[in-house]
């Protein structure tokens, strides 16, 4: 149990970390068509991967690393309406992006079905 | 376009700004641990692409774009809303990358030492995110017809 606290606690701070760091270069770099780069960047993949592979091995990882191409085309379709609705109709950008947040939960969800 | 770093934009971001990421990123690492362990590492790995910041990222890139804006004497809502946009447009060649980051990890990873393949995949994201930025034009954008070209309707 405490094992799992204290993998729990260090994803959380490594995982924070690291996603702070790509904020920064998100926020650091013009044009903003470049800093975007950064707001897809392996963040989540670099901070759990590491303590995955330490914990349950080699293979667990790379199966879940098989998962995260589905995630991440789930997180392309997901930008792409994101791009287009706030291009097209100009809603406020927090809300455009929470209420496309289904898109990836359907798509990533439905890739998983597929290849399951 | 050039690229540009400006290390004055980091002065700009505020305290609260900083927690929201930071919580947020950890939080999304231990619910992608939890996923994995209560439902297998095929469900969870889908949680490795999560948009964790996303949201809240593009809501920040709204919020700085109509401050410049008002800064300069404008009403910029509809500006930091563009700029949002450009910002998404980047994330989503962005994951093209973020894919080959996990194909690198998935093919490589059972066969080769952890200290090569996590360089190698950060290397290949970059690599694959630059490589399609600097090509966007050529790939994504649909060229402009001239008006004397276009054909006549019946």
């Amino acid at each position: 149990m405490s094992h799992e606290i204290t993998e729990s606690l260090a994803r959380f701070f490594i995982g924070g970390a690291i996603v702070s760091f790509f904020a920064v270069l998100a926020e650091m770099f013009r044009p903003k068509s470049f800093a975007g780069l950064f707001g897809a960047a392996p963040s989540i993949a670099l901070a759990t991967l590491g303590l995955t592979i330490s914990s349950h091995g080699a293979h667990y990882a790379s199966t879940e690393a098989r998962s995260m191409i589905l995630g991440a085309i789930a997180f392309l379709c997901y930008a792409a309406a994101t791009t287009w609705l706030l291009w097209r109709f100009k809603p406020r950008a927090l809300t455009a992006t929470l209420s496309l947040l289904p898109i990836w939960f359907g798509v990533s969800f439905a890739l998983w079905l597929v290849v399951r | 376009m050039l690229v540009g770093a400006r290390l004055s934009a980091i002065k700009g971001i505020k305290p609260h700004e900083w927690i929201i990421r930071f919580v947020f990123g950890g939080a999304v690492c231990v619910a992608a641990g939890l996923i994995a362990q209560h439902y297998g590492p095929v469900v969870g790995g889908l949680f490795l692409a999560f948009p964790a910041i996303f949201p809240a990222g593009a809501s920040l890139v709204e919020t700085h774009e109509k401050e410049h804006k008002a800064r300069a004497g404008y009403e910029g809502t509809n500006r930091g809303r563009i700029v949002a946009a450009i910002d998404a447009y980047g994330a989503a060649m962005g994951c093209i990358a973020l894919a080959a980051f996990a194909f690198v990890f998935w093919i490589w990873l059972p066969r080769t030492s952890v200290w090569v393949v996590f360089p190698l995949a950060t290397l290949v994201w970059l690599t694959v995110a630059v490589g399609l930025w600097l090509l966007r034009k050529r790939l994504f954008h649909r060229p402009r017809r001239a008006a004397t070209h276009r054909p006549h309707s019946s």
